[in-house]
């Protein structure tokens, strides 16, 4: 960025972008760093919180939607609670993730929106969650079959595993909920 | 009798099976009529919220649509589900594009450990105690959604919740001030970065041990399974090398001194039978 050019960009369309998917303002921040403070999985983040809206004010829409801090959130709103201007970030970190899908750029976090599409996957095909099909659908789609194998056994063998799913019926109104989805009939 | 609808959830019908089983065996020595709600669904957790707005209240709403039918409330143990069927009530208020039709939220849902710190509910649970807990020292770990964010859980005091503490109290036991009420144990991360759920569930079991509780409370299956199975290797506090995990439906349970609570007990990874024969509890 050269001299000449304005800090905040008078157009940025990222910022535009980010406040119309999640419908907060975030030009309120004022980086009082607040939420990275509080935020109880910081260590784990290449972009720190209060750093991730200085760059959206920045319109570095790749730099944002390729980082790993959106898939690390783990949505405990601590942030959101604390913000002494009212911005609710944990809701901007939802609006990040689905725009990161959307944008068809690669996940700065590998695993994480794999697990997500392999849990609606599971719901899409049972309308319940029965753990141990969500556990080999996610597995096979990241070949770690050891992890946490032995963990398994012993959840297991104290009858927390359900080897079967359940039988209902409720699962044909999931598949039109998801067919909708799927054809962006609600965005 | 009292008559509520009751949402399990997926994780109370799998790894928290305990959850459910105390839960169940509670109400029923508490005279409440639990009416699982017929056909239920999965409420889409965290990976529907994380993946599009309105598939994250449509699936919710699918289960407030059918609750609607009864006149009862809904009582709902997973806070994680609960957490997503007060946010959808929300958004659907908000936004009733997300949805084919209308929702009108007439249904109230309930936190099960809301629900069962209704002051009358607390006059009922007191008349039933049998064994009072006494001598147990609980730290009381509400998580993130039991009272984040307050807009929809009503909490009043979201920082230091107290409302399992004086319920774990009127059970006799002797609920531990500290300091990790209400910090993230990483939940759902657990399947991807067990790395960080590792850290930060040692982290509140070790404030816990440091605090002087015997053992740690909660309402939320995500905590429940950090907590109970990620303690290989946690730094070991005064010879104590791991700290039990109890649901509060169970410690409930013990204290009205119902019957199959070893069952539930059983279940759990980190022994905590030894710590109640200890105390001459069980």
């Amino acid at each position: 960025m050269s001299m000449n050019e304005p800090a905040m960009p008078l157009k940025n369309s990222f910022l535009e972008e980010v406040i119309k998917e999640s419908k907060v303002d975030i030009r309120a921040c004022y980086q009082c760093q607040k939420c990275s403070a509080g935020c109880p999985v910081v260590s784990a983040m290449d972009i720190l919180p209060n750093q991730v809206i200085r760059q959206i004010q920045y319109g570095r829409r790749e730099k944002v939607l390729t980082s790993g801090s959106i898939w690390i959130c783990a949505s405990c709103h601590t942030c959101s609670v604390r913000c002494p201007n009212d911005i609710d970030f944990a809701k901007v970190m939802d609006s990040l993730r689905h725009l990161a899908l959307h944008s068809g750029m690669n996940a700065g976090e590998k695993e994480i929106p794999v697990f997500h599409k392999a849990f609606l996957d599971s719901i899409k095909s049972a309308g319940r969650i029965h753990e141990l099909s969500l556990i080999l659908r996610f597995k096979l789609k990241t070949r770690n079959f050891l992890k946490d194998a032995g963990l398994g056994w012993q959840m297991f063998r104290r009858g927390k595993i359900k080897v079967l799913p359940q039988s209902f019926t409720g699962g044909k109104e999931v598949k039109e909920i998801f067919n909708a989805y799927e054809k962006g009939a609600t965005r | 009798m009292k008559d509520v609808t009751y949402y399990p959830g997926c994780s109370l019908h799998g790894t928290a099976r305990e959850y459910d089983e105390s839960f169940r065996g509670v109400s029923k020595l508490l005279d409440i009529g639990l009416h699982e709600l017929e056909d239920w669904t999965c409420c889409g957790s965290t990976s529907a919220h994380c993946t599009d707005e309105a598939l994250a209240v449509a699936l919710p709403v699918r289960n407030l649509r059918l609750a609607e039918k009864h006149d009862r409330e809904m009582v709902v143990p997973c806070v994680a589900c609960y957490s997503r069927f007060k946010a959808a009530e929300a958004e659907a208020k908000e936004h009733p594009e997300y949805l084919p039709s209308p929702y009108e939220g007439k249904v109230s849902v309930r936190y099960a450990l809301d629900f069962f710190c209704d002051a009358a509910m607390r006059e009922e649970l007191k008349a039933r105690i049998v064994k009072p807990l006494t001598g147990l020292k609980v730290a009381c770990y509400y998580g993130c959604l039991a009272v984040r964010p307050p807009t929809l859980t009503g909490v009043e005091h979201y920082e230091n919740p107290e409302h399992m503490d004086r319920l774990m109290e009127m059970l006799g036991a002797e609920a531990v001030p500290w300091s990790y009420k209400t910090d993230c144990c990483g939940a759902s991360l657990v399947m991807t970065r067990t790395d960080i759920v590792v850290k930060l569930s040692q982290r509140i079991l070790s404030m816990a041990m440091e605090a002087g509780a015997d053992c740690i409370v909660t309402g939320c299956t995500m905590c429940h399974a950090n907590l109970d199975t990620r303690q290989a290797g946690l730094p070991a506090q005064e010879g104590r090398g791991e700290i039990p995990v109890f649901y509060f439906t169970e410690l409930m349970g013990l204290a009205m001194g119902h019957k199959e609570v070893k069952k539930w007990l059983s279940r759990h990874l980190t022994d905590p039978i030894k710590l109640l024969s200890n105390k001459e509890l069980m």
